[in-house]
Order: structure tokens, then sequence, then C-alpha cells
């Protein structure tokens, strides 16, 4: 009886101990619920602007509409007018270069390259008007398009390749008079649609984010907090948190998981401890481009043929442009994974007129920087967007070419499909060297992937990274993880060991066995 | 002559076979987390490894404290005698159905070559699996803690060290299931692990049990230091 007791008692004490020690006194269940009931408030106006006098009259232009807005809204302009929205350019430090101007004015991307020289069609997603390559004023307050981020009518469409102007069928009146917070329709007109298409740039910034169910991102759900654009992007004299590395190059103004959900928001502490070296994103992110495809790779090389000198299309399977005549030759993807890199929040880019010294492996147009080394650095999901691009081989830099025209004969390849002359032409828009000779290089470009949050129980699991074969993160190989990495040696003499010693287990075994049988033999005998 | 003597106590007993269970326990799930086995689930393997690490941990300062407060660990001090006719048994005289060399008493259940490996287990094997498994729990990363020393670069020293603390024990399992059956019949040691008996020779003038021989152990002290 005594010991039936002690030995319960022990049981006991080992139990308590254990439960006493993975039990965290520090989780407050309240952080989830405390954003669930924030986040579906309806955000209510504090004035009605269809009241207004001013917004009544027929505005023959629309910069007409940015003035009677500048006449109540007397200092907006000037906040507007210092944002990246506005300049396409900011100042920026990057490590080895200095503090440089960069933004979409002068950066090249591989996608449609850059905007130098085709500003009229870019233009239809800069938020002003009147953008051409020579005489657009950023100093002009009333070139500011208010009605592109504030319609709340949702019937404001800006015209293509008209610098950015609205299209002439759209009732300025009932515009103006709608305006307000800006909604995901706002910014989804523009960001999803970025590279010439939807979903060709980013892969979790798609159409299907203006009403996007559960399934597709659990924040923005219209069967969920139905949250907007702007709820984390939250924005401050038209300041607005958050950025994309395709263009800056510093790590300020991010919008981060953190700002609602803490950097310990689990109940278990090995996941909150992952938190120092994974980003929220990688886990909680485990498809992107789940509803549409987005653009994977883009040979620009192919671009320019012609059937009967007419340019053409062709389709993949899904839908999706695989060739264009006035593109190249594309791949998409759907419902991909997405790849890792340790990010620290700054970048590199490679800047117009950067000589080319390795011509062999990809040219990274941004480069992410981090490594497992690096104390800032944790791992974030991205999609590589591959592209072959223009090259000049001769002064071994890329070729920023000039693609659109509204007619043939200046160049223009999207018009005459000549890469010599629209080379020739783009390189003296941004007044750099070109030899006579097109080549194509291969480049890569790494966009980060923030959007598309899934539910939390299609979270990565745990062996989806800790295993052997096939880890979500085995081109990272700059780490020890448990489950994914072992000493090759270790292993081989552990089992070895553990082999020898079963061998010598069997061999004694018999041994006995035989001479046990034996003794008995002659014992009958 | 033999008789049934009580030779292994309660708490003894407790402590082998949960002990067993706990290695068992930490082999299966520790060799999931490894990336070798799949069986109970990533994600479970770790939460179990861990339980039974802490459950590991008291389990041993318990142990501790009862082979200190009993002198039980005089049994494990190695000694020279009988070494070499202990390897001869194991290696010829198990064969020809020869006597063990070294007589199993209350005082004295180890066999030299028993007492060096339990020893070594002891003091080498299970510290260095105990402190690299504490040290691969606790480490953090740079900027994770506030305390600085435990600031360590990477998992890989404590992971590696873990991982061969575990082969190493594994492999003396794998040789400690086996030894059990070669007792003087096949089951008589993992019997005596059980209830506590075993038969033993009986010894010149011990007619005692364990428990009622811990008043006589201080005298007998010399024979079993030596």
């Amino acid at each position: 009886m005594k010991k039936i007791i002690i030995i319960l008692s022990l049981i006991g004490i080992i139990v308590i101990s254990a439960i006493g020690f993975f039990s965290d006194k520090t989780y407050e269940p309240t952080k989830l619920d405390e954003l669930i009931d924030k986040y579906p408030k309806k955000y209510t106006p504090s004035a009605n602007h269809t009241q207004f006098e001013i917004l009544k009259q027929n505005f023959s232009a629309p910069q007409k509409v940015t003035s009677a807005c500048i006449s109540c809204h007397t200092e907006r302009h000037k906040e507007v007018m210092q944002s990246n929205h506005w300049n396409w350019t900011r100042e920026e430090y990057i490590k080895g270069r200095g503090i440089i101007s960069i933004g979409k004015m002068n950066a090249i991307n591989n996608f449609c390259i850059g905007v130098d020289g085709n500003e009229e069609s870019c233009a239809k997603c800069h938020i002003g008007f009147g953008m051409t390559s020579s005489m657009f004023s950023f100093t002009d307050p009333t070139n500011i398009d208010c009605l592109v981020c504030h319609d709340q009518s949702e019937t404001y469409a800006k015209a293509p390749e008209k610098g950015g102007a609205p299209s002439l069928d759209v009732n300025l009146n009932l515009v103006a008079q709608s305006v307000g917070r800006p909604t995901r329709a706002n910014c989804g007109v523009c960001h999803f649609y970025g590279g010439g298409g939807n979903n060709v740039k980013h892969g979790d910034l798609e159409e299907s984010m203006f009403q996007p169910t559960r399934d597709v991102d659990i924040h923005m759900a219209v069967d969920g907090p139905n949250m907007s654009c702007v709820d984390c992007h939250t924005t401050e004299k038209h300041v607005i948190k958050g950025k994309m590395y395709s263009l800056s190059s510093m790590n300020r103004n991010r919008s981060e998981c953190e700002q609602c959900h803490t950097s310990s928001p689990h109940e278990s502490s090995i996941l909150n401890e992952h938190t120092y070296k994974v980003a929220c994103q990688t886990c909680h992110i485990p498809i992107y481009a789940k509803v549409n495809s987005t653009k994977l790779f883009w040979d620009w090389s192919t671009a320019g043929k012609l059937k009967d000198g007419e340019p053409y299309s062709e389709e993949d399977s899904l839908g999706n442009h695989s060739y264009l005549s006035i593109k190249g030759s594309f791949i998409w993807g759907r419902e991909l994974k997405p790849e890792y890199i340790w990010f620290n929040g700054t970048a590199d880019h490679y800047l117009l007129g950067d000589t080319v010294t390795d011509t062999i492996n990809p040219l990274k147009i941004n480069t992410l920087n981090g490594s497992y080394a690096d104390a800032n650095s944790k791992i974030y999901p991205v999609k590589i967007h591959r592209a072959i691009q223009p090259f000049d081989a001769v002064n071994k830099i890329l070729i920023q070419p000039k693609l659109f025209a509204d007619e043939k004969g200046e160049g223009a390849f999207w018009q005459d499909f000549d890469w010599r002359r629209s080379s020739e032409a783009g390189m003296k828009e941004v007044h750099l060297p070109f030899s006579g000779k097109t080549s194509f290089i291969k480049t890569e470009m790494t966009w980060p992937i923030n959007h598309m949050v899934s539910t939390k129980d299609l979270s990565v699991s745990c062996k989806e990274c800790h295993t052997r074969d096939n880890s979500r993160l085995a081109q990272l190989t700059d780490f020890y993880m448990p489950g994914r990495d072992y000493s090759k040696l270790v292993d081989t003499a552990g089992i070895g060991i553990i082999l020898m010693t079963l061998l010598g287990v069997f061999i004694h075994a018999t041994i006995r066995i035989a001479s046990s049988k034996k003794r008995k033999r002659k014992q009958h005998e | 002559m033999s008789k049934q003597i009580y030779i292994y106590r309660s708490f003894e007993r407790f402590w082998h076979w949960m002990q067993a269970i706990l290695i068992f326990l930490l082999a299966a799930t520790g060799f999931e987390i490894h990336g070798t086995i799949t069986f109970f689930g990533y994600k479970n393997a770790v939460t179990y490894h861990n339980i039974a690490a802490y459950s590991f941990i008291v389990l041993i300062v318990f142990a501790i404290f009862w082979h200190f407060t009993t002198g039980e660990w005089r049994q494990y001090m190695p000694s020279r005698k009988n070494l070499r006719a202990q390897m001869d048994f194991y290696l010829l005289g198990i064969f020809r159905n020869a006597p063990h060399p070294t007589k199993k008493t209350v005082l004295s259940k180890l066999n030299p070559l028993q007492k060096i490996v339990y020893l070594g287990l002891k003091i080498l094997v299970i510290p260095i699996i105990v402190i690299s498994g504490l040290m691969y729990m606790f480490y953090r990363y740079p900027q994770g803690s506030s305390i600085e020393v435990l600031n360590i670069h990477s998992v890989e020293p404590f992971a590696i060290v873990h991982t061969i603390g575990a082969f190493l024990l594994i492999a003396f399992i794998v040789a400690h299931l086996y030894l059990i059956t070669t007792g003087s019949t096949p089951t008589s040691n993992l019997k005596a692990m059980i209830t506590g008996y075993e038969e033993l020779e009986d010894e010149h003038d011990e007619k005692v049990t364990g428990a009622a021989a811990l008043p006589l152990r201080k005298k007998t002290e010399p024979e079993t230091l030596s």
C-alpha cells in the first residue's frame, strides 16, 4: 500500500511539473477577439459631398474637379505632391550607392521594362492628368487626380494611353459627389493590373481581391472581416504605410502583420519562437495566385513575330496569353507555392546604366538582402518573375526600349516591331549609349508575397519545411533546420553502431543456442 | 543453496521502468524530429518529446536523490576485480554453461562490466543528452533573448551532439535487452526487475532482504567499495 502511494505521488509530481512548465502564462486570448470586433465596423464619412454646390457645376475638364477639391481641402494637395504615388520616385539610401532617387520614373523591371519614353501609356496608373514624355508638370496641383483614389461611385475610369486623363464618358459630377475613403476597388484598379493585365506582377493582388471569399484572403473576405486595403495600409496625411521592394530599398514605413497581431500571436511558445526568424507570411500564405494565374516567365526575345504582317496572340489552356507579338512568350501559373528567401527589409536594384559583369547567371533586377546570419533577417515568401529581356551586349547594360507610341515610325516596338530602332529610341530618351545591336539576357525579379492570407487550418504545417525531401525551404541552405538537416557522418556512424550491436547480439545468441543444444544432446547420450 | 532475495526495491523498479518507457518515447519522437521516421506527426512529436524530456529530468532528479540517500551510488564504483573473468564469461564461459564469475548480491548487484557501462551512461551519455537537449530547447537566436550568454548562433552543434547521444543510447538498449537473457535462466533478470525478487545463491551470513539490509550496509562498506 505504502509503495503504491509513493509511486502515485511520484507520477503526480512528474505530471504536475510537466503541466506547470508547459502552460503558457503570458497568453492573452483577447487580442484576436479585439481585432475581430474592431474591423468589421462600417466607416461612416463625416461629410456628404452631394450637398456641396461647388461639386454641382459643369466640369469642363478633370482639372476643374481638382480645383474644387482644393478650394475646401486647402492643404491636401501639398501632401499628395510629396507622395510616391505622385512623384513616382523617392530618395532612398542603398548601401554601396548612397542616397539615390528611385521609383517608377527611373527604375527598370522585367515586365514592360520601364516608364521612360512610354509615359502616356503608363500614366493610366498615375494619380495625375496630362503625363506625357516631356510636358508633364509635377508642380501643378490641378493635375492631381483626386478621383481615382476617392471615387465611391465605381464609375470613374482612366482612358488608356491618354496620359492619365479619365475616359470621356465619365460623369464627373456623379464621381465628385461620391468621394470618400478609398476602398479595395480604388486601389485595385491599378495595383491588381500592374504589368499590363490582371495579376501579371504581384501574384497575390488581383481581381479576385475586389470581393474575395475567406478561401482567398481571410482579412478582406466579404464573408469575413471585409477589410479594405487602407485598414492595414494606414494613411496619415496621404503617406500610406507599406511599399513594394520592386522599387523600395529601405527598411522603413512597412505595413506589417505585427501592427495588429503582435510578434507573439500564437498560443504555442514554439510557434512564437519561429517569429524571430520566420515572417508571418511564410506560414500563413501557403499558396498565392489562388484564383487567377500570375505571370512567371516573360521572354521578350520572341516578340515581333507577325502573321500576314499583323501582330497576333496565342493562349494557353487557362485562357492566358502565351504569346503576344508586341511582348513575346509567357508562362503563367496558378495556385503556386511561393519561393523563400532571407530578407532584412533592405534591397538593391539594377539601375539604368549599371554595367552587368556576370552575363552567365540571371541578372537580379532587384536584390532583397538577407541571410540566416543576419539578425534582422527573416524567411519571407516571394514570387520570382523570370524573364529574358533586351540587353546591349557591347555596352553591357540593360536596354530601355521605346515600346509605346501613338503611331508607326517613331521607333516604338509596339508599332514598328523593330528591336534596333526601339532600343535606339528608348536609350536616347534615357541618355544612355546604344551599340546598335539588341541582345537578350536572363533576369530575375523578386516580389514579396504579403496578401492572400489563408485561414489558420490551411497554414503551412511543420512537416512541409521540417522534412528531408521536398522541404519548402530546400533552397535556404545556410542554416541547420531540424527534420531537414543532419550530419551524414553522425547518422551513418550511429546506424552503423546499432547494426554492429545487433549483429553482435545475433552471433552471440546463435552460438549460445547452438552450444546449449549440443550440451543437451551430450547429456542425453 | 539459493533462495529468493528481495534485490530491487520499489523505487528502483519504478525508476527503471519509467526510464525505459521515457527512453522509448524519446527515441521514437526524437527520430521523428530528426526526420528519420514518421509516426506521431511532426508537431505532436515535438510536443511529446518535450513533455517526455521534462519528465525524464524530473525522474533523474529523484533518482539522483535516491542514489545518494540510500548509498546505492556505490554500486556503480568501477572495479577491476573480476573484470577479466567477466569478459571471459561473456565471450566463452556462457557457451559452456559456466557459472557467472561475479556473485550477485544485494550489496553488489552489478558485475564489473555493468558497473563500467552504467557509470558511463550516468556520467557521460545521459548528461550529454540532457545538456545538449536543454540547449536545443533554450538556445535563442541572437535577437531572441535578453540573456546574452544564451545567444548562440545555431542549433546545429546541439542537434548533432544530441543525435550522437541518441544513437549511443539505442545501441546500449539493444545490447541491454539481449543481456537480460543471460541471467541464471533467460528470464530470471526480467522477473527480478518486475517483482524485485531474484533467486540468488545464499551468501555466507547474509540472510537479509534489501529493505532490511540498510542498517547492515555500512558495516559491509569496505567490501563493496573494493
